[in-house]
């Protein structure tokens, strides 16, 4: 086992909040001038206007800079069955060149943390995470023979999420992107230097994400504009890409779940069940953390059920109580707001077992202020048992211009 | 093929035996695979010099279970006693030894307070360790999420603590997890009697009298004695007698007892055990492994990390384990005379810990990483009652030296000469001329205990008994009841509850716990 912290950390004691490689560029951009610290990272909020941001992501591209994702580069002998015991998928299956989105659990199968195995070559993976994972990875490295490194800071990375985005990487020379499948990888030269391209996102629409040396990071953002401009790409922060993220009904660790090596209370965490996720469990691998533990819950039951909600009417139903029709609380909403695409209230809702079949009598509590006057709305909700965004385009291949 | 109804136990010491005999009794096909020549783990008579013989770990019986014994009829298995309730000798450089019989000062100088208070102490001290003593056949309790069973057993610890009485139950809570020094220093005055009492606390722990869970330590240590099992005692022919008596009685009731066959490891068939694999290649399919080896000999060796989820296998990992004493054995020339000594209680159990300050001295050392350099040493010489052990007019003495940390600062062969020689210097003043007499010595330090016992940490208890190790935490919480959390895998040894000493307890109580488990399947 061996564990590092990538060399470009070195420097990080000296400011409390670090900069990413693209600092130069979004900062020039970010004219309402509004941030926030993600993992440690300055990260706009919004640049222009949310609104036109989001639109730029439905109807256009839109650029957001993710390097402050927390990423880990895996080797070794062993790397294969490390991840394997790791997280609750097979990982077998995730051939050379694929991702795959994943969960990973504890010992009692509660979710620790959700995100993205990158095969990147042979026997080559990158890890993702939405949580800083390396003391739990370090935890798990004993007994295997592999190499962990966390890389965050030296590996610049960026979101392109929209219908152009294709059209913007032929344009800047990835020749042949248009072929590569959903979660497929691929890799560019770019200005002498490698452009590793995976057709993922947050988004739930066409989109890739876009890895990159720091040294490298302004040429790539130069050139994603400059091309760009006429297929209409914009940067985005955090706010457009929020309402994007819930029409997509991806999860977001410390909103919609939390992490259970984080909770306090037992009864606070979810399991894979909990979270709609058991397609991502597979009891064929004969030992994963949570294994034991997500059996005995599948034969008892879980006490969760994580869904979509369209919610009545045209107020977020952010963090409303969901009462049964004999007013009964049976849940909580974890992320609301509303669907410009979709025409939507949406809601995503965790609620208490049974309920959450589809045609349960829901109703959610919401409140709002006007002038220093509360109004509460009570909404009825439907359990929606499609995703509210979910174009063809998203798996469309060869993608199209658009 | 798995063979679910077979039952392999890996290590022959004495809790495997145990569980092999009870298990046999109940109807099970059961072998036991030893990796030494001779059954019984730590618990053997080994040769260590022509025609010498000695206890290779722990040298007197303390808490062998009596049920136990009886009901796997060990003495008609051929188990004696050489000799019973041994009295404690604290050695005294003035030559004003104090003697000590069942709690009593026989000989020696005394207060007249420490003289009463010996008395009203020892009852006290085992009542308390009747507590300790009454979980050791018990399946302790699942913490958190059990059944009725669960917090049935929670409910009986606490009566246990209840029913001991106001005014003793706030005294067990109070001193159940602190230290043995400042106990002794509220209730006695002779630096003599408070050492020689708090040698018993230490014994083999990695705790000096100054640490906390000391007092547990000694409850621990009395708890056999609070049984009714009666004083230290020392089986004839040595502790290797009483596995022998185990083997033969588990052979009796139908097991195979195998030894010379190490188990490379436990093999696996998907998420359940299948049997072990030997170092020579052999399979033994097995529906059911039992593991007398440490756990993480077990776990982390025999299973492997990657077999087990990774909360439990950091648990396994920190679970403490390095051993903190050696054992010195001598062949001796002569009898060795001891100071003003009668010569009637040279084979008794003589404790050289003058006080306790003396006795932290000596920790201190070891919790660096260095070994004592004034080691305190609890010594028998067991030829005199036992003359198996030693050829005509010869003698073996046998001493658990304190401290010897398991660490590689204090190993190998240069520490090893260093510290046989500050033992041989502490027994020299006590014994003038000792040192001429011996023929041979040995001085097996944990690393070696580890080695040649198989031990990890070469712990002779296979963990620390301390509160966070005990009873339901014993060894991690989680797998306090045997079962481990791999379907078919069980432990029985000294790493789980009741602990170390060879009781027996452990090795009844999973065989218990295998019985019942298949009465849930």
């Amino acid at each position: 086992m061996s564990v590092k912290e990538a060399m470009g950390c070195k420097e990080h004691f000296r400011k409390a909040v670090w900069e990413t490689p693209f600092h130069a560029r979004t900062s020039a951009l970010n004219i309402v001038n509004q941030w926030h610290a993600w993992k440690d990272y300055t990260t706009a909020d919004a640049f222009f206007d949310e609104q036109l941001e989001y639109a730029a992501i439905r109807n256009a591209c839109a650029v957001f800079d993710l390097t402050p994702m927390t990423k880990h580069l895996i080797t070794g002998p062993d790397a294969l069955a490390f991840l394997n015991r790791l997280v609750t998928r097979d990982v077998a299956k995730i051939r050379p060149g694929m991702v795959g989105y994943t969960i990973w659990c504890d010992d009692n199968g509660q979710v620790i943390d959700d995100g993205t195995i990158f095969h990147l070559r042979e026997g080559v993976y990158r890890l993702c995470s939405q949580e800083r994972q390396l003391d739990w990875l370090t935890r798990n490295a004993f007994g295997f023979d592999v190499t962990i490194v966390e890389d965050t800071h030296d590996v610049a990375g960026l979101a392109l999420q929209g219908p152009t985005s294709c059209a913007v990487l032929k344009a800047i020379g990835c020749t042949g992107v248009q072929n590569l499948k959903p979660f497929a990888i691929g890799f560019f030269q770019f200005h002498g230097t490698e452009l590793t391209v995976s057709r993922t996102g947050f988004t739930g629409d066409l989109g890739y994400e876009l890895w990159i040396e720091p040294a490298q990071a302004l040429e790539l953002w130069d050139a994603l504009f400059d091309k760009g401009k006429i297929h209409g790409i914009r940067p985005m922060g955090t706010h457009a890409l929020e309402v994007a993220r819930i029409e997509a009904g991806f999860l977001a660790a410390q909103v919609d779940f939390h992490p259970a090596d984080q909770t306090i209370m037992a009864d606070r965490s979810r399991s894979p069940f909990e979270l709609d996720l058991g397609r991502l469990v597979d009891f064929g691998k004969p030992c994963f953390n949570g294994r034991r533990a997500l059996l005995a819950e599948q034969a008892k039951g879980s006490r969760y059920r994580f869904v979509r909600l369209d919610v009545e009417g045209n107020k977020p139903a952010r963090s409303a109580y969901i009462y049964d029709k004999d007013k009964n609380v049976v849940g909580t909403v974890t992320s609301a707001e509303w669907s410009p695409s979709a025409k939507k209230n949406i809601a995503l809702a965790s609620l208490h077992m049974p309920w959450g079949r589809p045609g349960d009598e829901l109703w959610a509590e919401i409140y709002y202020q006007r002038e220093l006057k509360w109004y509460k709305v009570m909404a009825r909700c439907q359990v929606a048992e499609q995703p509210f965004w979910d174009p063809p385009r998203k798996r469309a291949t060869p993608a199209q211009d658009y | 093929m798995t063979d679910r109804s077979r039952i392999v136990i890996v290590g022959g010491g004495h809790n495997g035996l145990v569980c092999a005999a009870y298990l046999a009794r109940a109807g099970r096909e059961v072998t036991v695979v030893e990796a030494a020549s001779q059954v019984g783990g730590a618990a053997v008579t080994r040769e260590f010099a022509p025609g010498f013989r000695a206890s290779g770990c722990a040298h007197l019986l303390y808490q062998l279970d009596r049920g136990i014994a009886r009901e796997l009829g060990l003495e008609s298995h051929g188990l004696k006693f050489a000799r019973r309730d041994l009295k404690t000798v604290a050695l005294a450089q003035s030559g004003d030894h104090l003697v000590l019989d069942a709690g009593r000062a026989v000989a020696g100088t005394l207060p007249d307070s420490d003289r009463a208070g010996l008395a009203a102490w020892r009852a006290r001290m085992l009542k308390f360790a009747r507590i300790v003593a009454k979980q050791h056949n018990r399946l302790p309790p699942r913490l958190g999420g059990g059944g009725r069973a669960d917090l049935m057993g929670t409910a009986k610890l606490g009566l246990d603590i209840r029913l001991l009485g106001r005014e003793d139950m706030r005294e067990f809570l109070r001193i159940a997890g602190i230290n043995i020094y400042d106990v002794l220093e509220e209730n006695f005055e002779s630096p003599l009697l408070k050492g020689a009492l708090a040698i018993d606390a230490v014994l083999g722990a990695n705790l000096g009298p100054r640490s906390n869970n000391s007092v547990l330590s000694l409850l621990h240590r009395l708890s056999g004695e609070a049984a009714g099992g009666g004083g230290p005692a020392l089986p004839a022919g040595g502790m290797g007698a009483v596995s022998e008596a185990l083997a033969a009685a588990a052979r009796a009731a139908g097991a195979t007892v195998r030894t010379g066959v190490p188990v490379r490891r436990i093999t696996l068939d998907g998420d359940r055990v299948s049997g072990v694999e030997l170092e020579n290649g052999e399979k033994i399919a097995a529906g059911t492994v039992v593991s007398n080896a440490d756990p993480a000999t077990t776990l982390l060796k025999l299973v492997g990390a990657r077999n087990l989820e990774t909360g439990f296998v950091h648990r396994v990992r920190h679970f403490r384990h390095k051993g903190m004493a050696a054992k010195l054995h001598l062949a001796l020339e002569a009898l060795p005379t001891i100071a003003r000594l009668p010569s009637e209680l040279a084979g008794e159990r003589l404790v050289i810990a003058p006080d306790l300050v003396y006795l932290e001295h000596a920790f201190d050392a070891a919790k660096y990483g260095r070994t004592s350099p004034e080691p305190a040493l609890e010594v028998t010489i067991p030829s005199l009652s036992d003359k198996s052990l030693a050829p005509a007019g010869k003698h073996v003495l046998s001493a658990v030296v304190l401290y010897a940390p398991y660490d590689e600062r204090a190993n190998g062969e240069a520490a090893r000469r260093e510290l046989l020689d500050r033992s041989l210097a502490v027994l020299d003043r006590h014994a003038p001329g000792l040192r001429r007499q011996v023929i041979a010595s040995e001085l097996l330090l944990p690393a070696d205990i580890e080695r040649e016992f198989r031990i990890t940490g070469g712990h002779w208890h296979h963990g620390e008994l301390a509160l966070d190790q005990f009873i339901m935490l014993r060894p991690v919480p989680g797998a306090a009841q045997y079962r481990m959390p791999l379907s078919g895998l069980y432990l029985c040894g000294a790493g789980c509850h009741p602990g170390g000493g060879v009781m027996g307890s452990a090795g009844r109580n999973a065989a218990n716990a295998v019985i019942a488990s298949e009465r849930a399947a």
